[in-house]
């Protein structure tokens, strides 16, 4: 999947990958897709919370060599 | 009608921290910077010890004690906890695994939620038992009374004390 913009959270812990992708989506237009890999073993169900509460559409979530990785277009 | 009060008014949530322990300034920080991500309204009431999160010479230097405490990841029997020095001891040793599991500073924490508008209250009357004065405390908050925190907190939809 083709993302505008990447965000690399590897290393960082709860809250901070959520914190991040939050200033990150502000940034973008609404309408695109932002991509962020995460290592904290807890983004796997917090960064969807994260959509669903603010309206943000989660398109993909995948992981590969112990990353997450998803792929979050800004609804609003 | 209903669905539009609820687009338009933001969801609330208002904190009271009373501990100045390293371990117990991180819940009120961290659930409060998190509230902001997920478009909440938060406001922190810092109360007795809890002042010292916000305190400017000791919110980094927030210490976590063994003694008395049966939960450390290494378990120190009391008679050692309490020799001089083990606070400074398992402050250095919690600090070390909070870095290395990439968990931020208790300061960045603070200048986050500063930067995401959540409100911070310090208590006055418990400044004043305390002896605490407004330039001890960082900038970025208001002083006020238990009224302050309640006219914020009476509209919340999640209260926290910590």
């Amino acid at each position: 999947m083709e993302a505008n913009e990447t965000l690399d959270t590897s290393g960082l812990s709860c809250p901070l990958p959520v914190l991040k992708s939050k200033k990150k989506i502000k940034s973008m237009e609404v309408g695109s897709i932002l991509k962020i890999i995460a290592t904290d073993p807890g983004s796997g169900k917090d960064i969807p919370s994260w959509c669903r509460v603010t309206g943000q559409e989660l398109l993909e979530t995948a992981e590969e060599d112990g990353k997450f990785i998803f792929y979050v277009k800004r609804n609003k | 009608m209903i669905e539009m009060t609820e687009e338009t008014k933001p969801k609330r949530m208002a904190i009271i921290a009373s501990k100045g322990t390293l371990d117990q300034a991180y819940p009120p920080l961290i659930l409060a910077s998190t509230a902001v991500a997920l478009d909440m309204e938060v406001a922190i009431f810092f109360t007795f010890y809890g002042l010292d999160i916000v305190n400017k010479k000791k919110l980094e230097k927030l210490k976590v004690a063994p003694l008395g405490n049966p939960s450390m990841p290494v378990p120190v029997p009391n008679f050692i906890g309490g020799l001089p020095g083990m606070t400074y001891v398992a402050t250095s040793m919690m600090k070390s695994w909070m870095n290395n599991a990439g968990v931020a500073t208790v300061p960045d924490l603070l200048n986050a939620c500063i930067e995401m508008d959540v409100k911070l209250i310090a208590c006055q009357m418990t400044m004043d038992v305390l002896g605490i004065k407004r330039e001890d405390l960082i900038d970025e908050l208001e002083v006020g009374g238990a009224a302050t925190f309640l006219e914020f907190a009476q509209d919340a939809d999640i209260t926290l004390f910590v």
